[in-house]
């Protein structure tokens, strides 16, 4: 993320015949059978093992106690944007394509959305609060959200939380295609040789866990959440809006008690469509006014977008942004649109002192989600 | 059926209002067109005419969509195009 090296590659897909996009962001070196065993593996779809794994390593990370109460009344709050499509596109290519009147009798409980979140919790025998938001591109960033609002709340001490997605399928891609916003070459955001947003897969995971009872175990803090705020356009089911985008910045930055002019750094939506590089922007300058507007990267030129994924996926690299106090560049921004009146960082990461970013997701349906980080 | 007929039956269906009211000059955003009202009806005429229509929405390419006549000018060209491969 420091050098923008970009994860955006060849396709690697089956029945890549159907459709003509040859590029993505894939975890191709991932292994489910490494992590989960051949036989456990075959129980989930991609986005659930993916899911699982990350959650492993965040708690692993958290020091958790794999046995203490802790953990064991955890909530597990997962964003995926649309669910088990590896095992659905499979599924109808048996019955449509190969004309197979007999379904695996997993079909069902691998592709049904919640399933991430439920083997998360199984996986890591969590028994508290345990669901899936899904707000297509802003699930993650809504689920850290609403899991944030439950530890501050006291309803549980510790959450498990993220997003997940495994969408990398003929059939999404087809689908996308058909939406005319999938780039030629790379994805550029904030560049004027942009030319849309390439599809991306991926999990992030965080252990989010009540401050005192984090300080009293001697947890290692990577950072804090310090505000949520969301709201919906009511307007367009696809184009993104300026007023809805800026008044979820705005409910993030009155949600943490914190004045604009601290925040040091926002990880944008970014995706690389024209559209949406204009209306955050616009958003941007309006919540920041165009004087003292902090830098602002996107993530999308190296993990691709992995919608339901994506602002798990990316308030990871804000809260390591915040820790390293570097702040990444925006990756392929190699013709930097001026007219877009913000500084994307199109160069190399800089160091700079910071203790407070946001990270914005705006998804299709228009909802916004943004969560303001701080320094631990 | 011409292909300006055609493409404004399709532009008719689309705005779901009587074909008779369609003309060659409708401004299309005045008429209510929506940014998926475009990809829609890109989608309807490939369909109709197996053909590509030279359409990406990261570019400001709605410029090329503003009235039905702007529309049909894209379909005999696309037509042109695969007569000549």
């Amino acid at each position: 993320m420091r050098d923008a090296r970009s994860g955006i590659g060849p396709l690697d897909c089956v029945r890549s015949e159907y459709i003509t996009t040859r590029i993505a962001a894939q975890a191709l070196d991932f292994d489910a059978d490494l992590h989960l065993g051949a036989k456990r593996a075959a129980l989930l779809d991609r986005v659930s093992q993916l899911a699982v794994v990350a959650a492993r390593e965040a708690v692993a990370q958290s020091g958790l106690s794999s046995d203490g109460p802790a953990l064991r009344s955890a909530a597990a709050i997962v964003g995926v944007g649309v669910g088990g499509l590896v095992t659905l596109d499979n599924a109808f290519y048996r019955m449509y394509g190969e004309r197979n009147r007999r379904a695996h009798p997993l079909t069902i409980p691998k592709l049904m959305c919640n399933a991430a979140a439920s083997h998360v919790s199984m996986d890591l025998g969590t028994h508290g609060i345990t669901y899936v938001i899904a707000s297509a591109c802003a699930s993650g960033t809504h689920a850290i959200g609403a899991a944030a609002q439950l530890v501050r709340s006291g309803a549980v001490t510790v959450a498990l939380t993220g997003g997940a997605e495994a969408c990398v399928t003929p059939g999404t891609l087809l689908g996308w295609e058909a939406l005319r916003v999938l780039a030629r070459d790379t994805c550029r955001p904030f560049s004027s040789d942009r030319s849309g947003l390439v599809l991306g897969e991926g999990a992030g995971m965080l252990v989010l866990e009540d401050w005192e009872h984090a300080v009293a175990r001697g947890a290692p803090i990577l950072g804090e959440v310090l505000g949520f705020g969301a709201s919906a356009d009511a307007g367009d089911l696809t184009s993104p809006d300026v007023n809805g985008a800026a008044a979820a910045m705005r409910l993030a930055l009155d949600d943490a008690g914190l004045a604009a002019d601290r925040v040091g750094y926002i990880n944008a939506h970014g995706t690389g469509t024209l559209l949406n590089d204009q209306v955050e922007s616009a958003a941007i300058q309006a919540v920041f006014g165009s004087g003292t507007l902090p830098p602002v990267s996107s993530s999308k030129g190296v993990l691709g977008h992995a919608l339901g994924a994506a602002g798990a996926l990316e308030a990871v690299v804000t809260i390591m942004a915040l820790k390293e106090q570097v702040v990444p560049p925006t990756a392929n921004c190699d013709n930097p649109d001026h007219t877009l009146g913000i500084d994307m960082i199109p160069g190399d990461a800089r160091a700079v002192q910071f203790d407070t970013a946001l990270s914005n997701s705006f998804a299709f349906g228009g909802l916004n989600a943004v969560i303001a980080l701080g320094c631990a | 059926m011409s292909t300006a007929d055609q493409v404004m039956t399709i532009i008719a269906k689309q705005l779901k209002r009587d074909p008779s009211s369609v003309t060659l000059d409708l401004d299309l955003q005045e008429a209510g067109f929506e940014s998926l009202d475009v990809i829609e009806t890109v989608f309807e005429i490939e369909d109709q005419w197996d053909i590509d229509i030279n359409f990406n929405a990261n570019t400001a390419s709605m410029e090329q969509f503003r009235t039905v006549a702007d529309v049909v000018r894209l379909v005999d060209e696309a037509i042109a195009a695969k007569g000549a491969v």
